[in-house]
């Protein structure tokens, strides 16, 4: 007879759902673990990601707060100073900018600055990109802004299992961590197993192996970038997709690994071009691969202008797959 | 002066220990003076002179368990807490014994034995930490209070209007102390403030306060019993305004073009020192003896704290980036900060 | 003078509120000091009695300068105000903070490329110059970074190709290499670049005379010589057909936005080269004339520029009045095309219906068809023929 392994069963579950069984897990696991944020509790979440968890946890762990970005920010940056485990949700990147004072100069320079005797083990979570047609000021990819910030750290679930995974990870870190949920994935499906828990945060990782071309990516772009591969593949050119999930630290082993080996590399950012992430991670490539290299750098970025309203217009504004494409054969010097 | 008979705790020792607190900070303060423009404390040096009834009167108040936040001008407070004089200062000079091994300087002073949770320079950034640390005592069921220091010019900052809102809507025991001392750097009151009747805000988010006249060491500590008692037991937020006037500039590098020298002058005639040591002494309660006394320990407290912070070492450069995040491979994290 | 802010740096005392013999004591105030925000008030933290007053008014002077000179209560000898150091400082020196040095990590070292352990490191400006000059790569030593080769050792390298050396007696130059370079530089074209050839003949009579006109008023040094006119118009033909004019790199063809004419010259004893004649379409024939001289000079002493090297983005050869009458070049990679011109012969020719002799010339295209094709070569070759009937207008 035959052995039979056993699997645990995998479900469908969507990005949302994932999220939202992160944060039960984290709830229960842990009595230090509260949800903070607007909308979190009675509305069940701007984009229902909290949705139940009131009715579950009770009012005093999922925590409805006033508009007061940098009120509730900085409450929880001082309940983690003071031992507990706060899950702050700011709505979106865009009104971000409001606790921005809180998060870099309180919950970044702690640490550093009292000399090692207060951390911040502070998780924010909130959503982010565009594509949705809400126009200029709900629309931002603010990522790469905040990764250039020492002292804190900042990732990107791009799949299921990244989102249902990277948040207890990011629970257990001594320093405040943001994790961006692109608002484009939250209605993505994905295969997830039963008994899926905490994944590592520090790492890349390569989601589809290739010779010719690292396309590297991120969050929301991941999946057009993946797609782009897809119609390469039909023009005889390999593609290797790096997810990045770690913005801040970004895991140059594998970066550099992949493009010494495929010697071409198109950074895809949904951030404005000028000073994005794709710019560091570009001259990294450069500072640390350029012997490697057979082609100049690319890069597919949103186009500097404050994202639009009207559908085509955004489309055009923000990368598409076409234009990874296009950036991918220029690499390769075909047109 | 309020009567003494008011005041159940007024033993001799304890009145003199407020003179000599007092006392400690302003020689304090003013030996600071002299080292910056020695070029020995460098960056920036906020002096709190003429406020010091505020600290003095109000932290002995609370227990040790209770946090504390304040602003860049908080050396005071260190002081009375029991931050050691030595530390305080080796951290001025930018030594890595200072209490936040030099990183920090004059405004970034950090113990976390007294739950001293800094100096902050963002004018109004310690007001949504306070909320926090509020919070987390309050989802633990503890009965520890957090005294949130700030100065006038901070409630003009929408991070005030938001904490004081979050603190009385979550029922946090916050106990607000607002040193009003007229001036935001080089803003009068008047031209920054609809309502300058400060503790009347207050009142719009449903928290109690007090106005007191900041001057008066012994009404400062009367009204802080009275706070600390209400927020320890109510569970609910407190706001302190203590009305008082900074003698000295705002920081060192000041020319103080925004108010005359006829106004200070007045001021230095009712300030705190003078004031309460004055009451002391038409109450025979203070003798000259006492008076040399105190001022020679603090002398020599001073003097202890220069030759530690002068013979104190710079931190190697090799160390810059440690600290930035956790260094968890050479030091264990572990629970973090517990300040109970 | 006291430090009263981080950005001070010097002060100016403008008013002195203690004379000398004063007593002061700790917190007196006693000067007024301009700053950049505002007059401030210096107060002095010793105790004692003025001996000297030590600085003008209205001078300005750095942080740290004495004021003034007081003796203190306590201490026989004079301390200096706002400079003394504060007494009974420990034996300890104080340390200066060490200078910054950058304190980042260097880049881990980058992965090895599977297999690629004896790969050289090559600059990609590198790379393109050895290709341009056929210059064997493994005969380069590089300079740069952990061994890599740079752009200027290939300038280098060929530097000593064609450079003097002392080991030639006679010439100056390493023929031997140089030999090498055009063979292997030869040898490429012939394997990658398809060629086609096409010949046009041209009447230069009306170049003919118009140079005996204009050479007559001039004296020998000045003389211009029917290559310059030559060169001139494949110059201006080259402007006019972009398709010639360029580098074929990469698998494409990328036109030249200048005319650098590289001029082949034979040098005595078997070499060759064809340096750049920098914007031949855009100088007079009499600039062209006077450069083209120092080319050849300096081109048969050894002493051409990297730029006179790499430059080229069309080349004209010819062998002169001891050559043949038609020249098929062979092109220089990566340029994509080579114009070549024979000796000049006289012929019968027809002209307005009558056959008279007329100076005649053939001139020959090879050309990259990858990048262009017959007509367009035809069309090319016409220009330069008709270009050449109007000698005065180049």
């Amino acid at each position: 007879m035959a052995q039979v392994t056993i699997q645990p069963a995998a479900t469908e579950i969507t990005y949302r759902d994932a999220v939202r069984e992160a944060i039960r897990d984290a709830l229960r696991r842990d009595d230090r673990v509260f949800l903070m944020g607007e909308d979190v509790g009675h509305y069940g979440g701007c984009y229902a990601v909290s949705k139940g968890l009131l009715a579950e946890f009770g009012a005093e762990r999922i925590r409805d707060t006033p508009l007061s970005e940098s009120g509730f920010t900085g409450a929880g940056i001082g309940a983690a100073m003071a031992g507990m485990r706060p899950i702050v949700e700011l709505m979106t990147v865009n009104f971000s900018l409001l606790a921005l004072d809180q998060i870099l100069n309180t919950a970044a320079t702690v640490r550093h600055m009292s000399g090692n005797q207060f951390g911040v083990p502070l998780v924010i979570r909130m959503a982010t990109g565009a594509g949705r047609q809400v126009a200029a000021q709900h629309s931002h990819s603010l990522e790469g802004w905040y990764a250039h910030i020492p002292g804190i750290k900042v990732l990107a679930p791009a799949t299921v299992e990244d989102a249902r995974g990277m948040l207890w990870t990011a629970l257990e870190e001594p320093d405040p961590v943001l994790i961006f949920e692109n608002v484009m994935l939250y209605n993505m499906t994905g295969r997830l197993a039963a008994d899926a828990g905490p994944v590592d945060i520090a790492k890349a990782a390569v989601r589809r192996p290739g010779r010719d071309i690292s396309l590297i990516t991120y969050g929301g772009s991941l999946w057009k970038t993946l797609e782009a591969a897809t119609v390469l593949a039909g023009e005889n050119i390999d593609a290797e997709v790096i997810d990045l999930r770690s913005l801040r630290p970004l895991d140059d082993a594998t970066i550099m690994t992949s493009v010494a080996k495929t010697r071409r590399a198109v950074i895809i950012d949904e951030g404005w071009r000028s000073g994005s992430l794709s710019a560091e991670i570009g001259m990294r490539i450069v500072e640390q691969v350029f012997w490697e290299l057979d082609a100049p750098i690319g890069r597919v970025c949103s186009a500097e202008v404050p994202i639009p309203y009207p559908r085509h217009l955004e489309n055009a504004a923000i990368p598409q797959v076409p234009k990874i494409v296009a950036a991918a054969k220029a690499a390769l010097g075909r047109a | 002066m309020t009567a003494l008979t008011d005041k159940p705790h007024l033993s001799r020792e304890h009145m003199l220990g407020l003179l000599k607190q007092m006392i400690r900070i302003r020689r304090f303060e003013d030996k600071c003076a002299e080292l910056y423009t020695q070029e020995k404390i460098r960056g920036f040096l906020h002096l709190y002179d003429g406020e010091e009834a505020v600290a003095v009167g109000v932290i002995p108040v609370l227990e040790k368990r209770d946090s504390i936040v304040a602003t860049y001008r908080e050396h005071g407070h260190a002081l009375v807490r029991g931050v050691p004089m030595t530390a305080a200062l080796a951290e001025m000079y930018g030594k890595q014994e200072g209490c936040s091994r030099g990183r920090g300087g004059s405004m970034h002073l950090f113990d976390r034995a007294t739950n001293f949770y800094g100096g902050n320079a963002i004018v109004g950034g310690g007001l949504p930490l306070s909320i926090g640390l509020a919070l987390a005592d309050r989802m633990r069921g503890d009965d520890t209070i957090t005294a949130c220091f700030f100065g006038e010019g901070a409630v003009a900052e929408g991070e005030f209007h938001e904490s004081m809102n979050l603190a009385a809507l979550w029922g946090l025991p916050v106990l607000f102390v607002c040193e009003n001392n007229l001036y935001a750097m080089g803003t009068a009151l008047a031209f920054s403030e609809s309502e300058t009747d400060i503790q009347r805000k207050a009142a719009c988010y449903r928290i109690a306060s007090e106005a007191v006249d900041g001057m008066d060491v012994i009404a400062v500590e009367a009204a802080a019993r009275r706070a600390v008692h209400a927020v320890r037991e109510n569970r609910k937020p407190y706001f302190l305004e203590c009305r008082t006037y900074r003698l000295r500039a705002h920081s060192m590098f000041d020319a103080q073009l925004y108010r005359d020298k006829a106004e200070v002058e007045a001021w230095r005639h009712k300030e705190p020192i003078v004031r309460y040591q004055g009451w002391l002494e038409a109450n025979h309660m203070v003798h000259p003896d006492d008076l040399a006394r105190i001022e020679a320990e603090v002398a020599a407290e001073i003097a202890e704290a220069v030759t530690f912070a002068e013979a104190g070492t710079w931190e190697p450069v090799e160390q810059l980036t440690r600290f930035t995040y956790a260094d968890r491979a050479r030091e264990p994290v572990g629970e973090v900060l517990w300040h109970k | 003078m006291p430090s009263l802010g981080a950005d001070m740096e010097a002060g100016t005392l403008v008013e002195w509120l203690v004379k000398a013999g004063d007593r002061v004591k700790r917190g007196d105030v006693v000067a007024v000091v301009e700053t950049q925000k505002g007059a401030i008030e210096i107060e002095i933290f010793e105790a004692g009695k003025i001996e000297q007053l030590l600085v003008d008014l209205n001078t300005k002077v750095p942080v740290g300068t004495p004021l003034a000179r007081i003796q203190t209560e306590l201490e026989g000898p004079p301390g200096a105000v706002a400079a003394a150091p504060p007494p009974a400082v420990p034996a300890a020196p104080l340390a200066a903070p060490p200078l910054v040095r950058a304190p980042v990590a260097p880049p881990s070292p980058p992965p090895v490329a599977p297999g690629a352990e004896a790969r050289a490191r090559i600059s990609p400006a590198a790379r393109r110059l050895a290709e341009a000059h056929g210059i064997d790569l493994s005969t380069v030593t590089g300079s740069g970074p952990a061994g890599a080769i740079t752009y200027a050792d290939v300038e280098r390298r060929f530097g000593e190709i064609t450079a003097p050396s002392e080991k030639k007696r006679t010439l100056g130059l390493d023929l031997d290499a140089m030999r090498t370079a055009i063979a292997a530089a030869m040898a490429r074209s012939k394997r990658e670049i398809p060629h086609y050839y096409l010949e046009h003949q041209v009447d230069v009579t009306a170049c003919e005379q118009w140079l005996t006109r204009t050479n007559a008023a001039r004296p020998p040094d000045d003389r211009l010589l029917i290559g310059a006119l030559a060169i001139k118009s494949v110059a201006l033909a080259a402007r006019r057909f972009p398709a010639f004019n360029g580098f074929y790199r990469d698998g494409k063809f990328e036109p030249a936005s200048a005319v650098h004419i590289g001029v082949a010259i034979a040098i005595r004893g078997g070499g060759l080269a064809a340096p750049a004649l920098h914007e031949a379409d855009r100088i007079t024939v009499d600039e062209l004339m006077a450069r083209m001289r120092d080319l050849v000079q300096r081109t048969r002493a050894g002493r051409i520029r990297s730029s006179e090297i790499s430059d080229p983005t069309i080349t004209v050869t010819s062998l002169g009045e001891r050559g043949v009458e038609t020249l098929y070049g062979i092109i220089y990679p990566p340029q994509v095309a080579i114009v070549g011109f024979g000796k000049i012969v006289t012929r019968p020719w027809v002209i307005d219906g009558a056959i008279g002799p007329r100076s005649v010339v053939t001139i020959t295209l090879s050309a990259d068809h990858r990048v262009s094709d017959g007509h367009a070569g035809a069309l090319f070759l016409a220009e330069i023929g008709r270009l050449l009937q109007e000698p005065d207008k180049l």
